[in-house]
């Protein structure tokens, strides 16, 4: 008796909270290196726990206790498999999905809150102001990134889906309606419709905010979700006083805000730019040139690119898209392997949003068991790549393309590029002549010393490490 | 209460902005799938709510979906952020085995 007191005694339970937020930052902090990393992680996750503990012990709970390990029971079944089983190659679209179920549980708590209260009656104003923010943010989010999800796993076009001009008049009114639905409910209206109204109208908003961002611009918009799934479970913890939601909340809030920014800054695009939308939706130009000069590729073989590359001292392998989607990381590291042991310098260049999500090469080659102080940087890859004898891009596009530091009117124009043109030669791998994800011709294709081998990057890869083997 | 709780709210932020203002690129997705994680916290929010007492089968049904969800994130961001870490090593070393697909 004496020790359920003692382990129920509010300041108990708030000493284990603030020893939960600790280890979240804590964790977070290790999370920024890539050596303390996995630790930081696991940090985090004990920190989870003992913040699950401490809510368990909380005075107040005391019934549907059933209910509880079935909801928990539930998560567990589904969220375990998922994560345990996806590939890497589909992370940024699993990382939307537990977003969105974030998002989803703010807006049901929110949606439970209004019920249980009659409609925020006898509740005080702020309480009932951050519940409904949260109600919003969280449908918005939990919608959004669903989208996201569907269009990364090509479930949903990964083109733009736009209304045109009326798109943005048609977000603002969705949004109107939302807070008018709220400010209704703050000013003393208790009619359940208002609550459904305000959660249907924030996801037509999400949908209607992501549905027009091409796929290009995805990584983003999922790290902007992220950020408002972590204002929302903030401004949860403010109505429910609730310290490790504030705290965890906002930390997520505020770092996930900084890293959308790092992520647009890397595309030289403005946060509202990207949701604005209709980025990949600018279709220039396609082959032929606007310039009126007849273009022309030149393609070459696997015994080609593979003696080429054997004969070089420094190779650097410029990763894409097209490496996920046809899952040839193994096959370049076998590549890789091979030249080096010909005495070849291999060194890997990576765009910091090169793939669907800031870091996605990274993780695909660190799968593939690439040690990391091969991947460089864009800052000290394009130091390097004029002593470059062959640069290799497999599967990249738009992160390649010289019109983002030349010519003023693309829509890229200004976006930090890989200068991969600066050294010897450059033999891209690509399935057909298709544009880039931003539906954006690259003129690095006709350059001279540009050759071109077509075909699935994977059994390009695997053809050319056929070849090397061969030499 | 809410000074209280705004005065950790701010703080909050600001922690959270100097923690991560300095990040290689390298960790920006696991980085990204490890914030997602922690703010699955809001199954917490669920269990409280379910936990203090709410009628009616439309609530507790509300409810174990928000539970359902907040373990989901949870459970799901960590072993995902934990698997995608796992595999960063420092220095080549026999190689192992590669990961099932």
């Amino acid at each position: 008796m004496i020790l359920a007191t003692f382990l129920q005694d509010p300041n108990f339970i708030r000493v284990l909270y603030i020893i939960a937020f600790g280890l979240f930052i804590y964790g977070l902090s290790g999370l920024t290196g890539p050596r303390t990393a996995v630790r930081g992680n696991q940090i985090a996750a004990v920190g989870m726990g003992i913040a699950v503990i401490a809510t368990l012990l909380l005075p107040e709970l005391g019934s549907n206790w059933v209910l509880i390990i079935v909801g928990v029971v539930i998560g567990t079944i589904v969220g375990v498999p998922a994560a345990r089983q996806v590939k890497m190659t589909q992370m940024p679209q699993m990382v939307a999905l537990f977003n969105g179920v974030g998002g989803g549980a703010v807006a049901l708590i929110a949606w439970v809150e209004f019920r249980r209260s009659g409609g925020y009656q006898d509740t005080a104003t702020y309480v009932t102001i951050f519940s409904l923010f949260a109600a919003i943010v969280g449908s918005v989010s939990f919608w959004g990134s669903n989208i996201a999800f569907g269009k990364l796993q090509e479930i949903i076009p990964g083109r733009p889906i736009t209304l045109g001009r009326a798109q943005q008049f048609v977000n603002i009114a969705l949004l109107a309606g939302a807070v008018a639905c709220g400010v209704a409910i703050a000013g003393g209206s208790h009619a359940e419709i208002l609550i459904i109204g305000l959660l249907v109208l924030a996801a037509l908003l999400g949908n209607a905010v992501v549905l027009p961002i091409g796929g290009a611009d995805m990584p983003v918009v999922i790290s902007l979700l992220n950020a408002f799934t972590g204002l929302s479970a903030a401004a949860t913890g403010v109505a429910l006083n609730n310290t490790a939601l504030i705290v965890a909340g906002m930390i997520v809030g505020a770092s996930g805000t900084i890293l959308t920014n790092l992520m647009a800054e890397a595309m030289n695009r403005s946060i509202p730019a990207i949701v604005r939308g209709g980025f990949g939706g600018v279709v220039t130009a396609g082959g032929t040139g606007d310039d009126g000069v007849e273009k022309t590729v030149r393609s070459t073989s696997a015994a080609d690119a593979a003696i080429q590359m054997s004969y070089a001292n420094r190779v650097v392998i410029v990763p894409g898209y097209g490496m996920a989607v046809a899952q040839a990381q193994h096959a370049v590291r076998e590549m890789t392997k091979l030249l080096e042991a010909k005495g070849v310098e291999v060194a890997f260049a990576i765009h910091p949003v090169a793939g669907r999500m800031p870091g996605h090469m990274n993780v695909l080659l660190a799968e593939a068991d690439v040690p990391y102080d091969q991947l460089k940087e864009m800052d000290d890859a394009n130091g390097e790549f004029g002593r470059t004898d062959v640069s290799l891009v497999i599967g990249a596009n738009d992160v390649t393309n010289p019109d983002a530091r030349e010519k003023q009117d693309s829509p890229i124009y200004g976006m930090p590029i890989l200068n991969v043109d600066e050294s010897g030669s450059v033999i891209v791998l690509k399935r057909s002549m298709n544009s880039g994800f931003a539906g954006i011709d690259n003129p690095l294709f006709y350059n001279e010393k540009t050759a071109m081998l077509f075909g699935d990057a994977k059994s390009s890869v695997n053809e050319i490490t056929e070849e090397l083997k061969a030499l | 209460m809410l000074v209280t709780n705004l005065a950790i709210l701010v703080l909050a932020g600001f922690v959270g902005y100097a923690v991560i203002s300095k990040v290689p690129n390298t960790l920006h997705t696991p980085l990204m799938s490890g914030t997602n994680a922690i703010h699955g916290i809001v199954v917490l929010g669920a269990i409280i709510v379910l936990g203090s007492g709410v009628g009616g089968w439309l609530s507790k049904l509300l409810l174990v979906i928000a539970v359902a969800f907040g373990t989901i994130n949870v459970v799901g961001g960590f072993l995902v952020t934990d698997r995608m870490l796992g595999m960063f090593k420092a220095k080549r070393e026999e190689p192992k085995q590669e990961a099932g697909e």
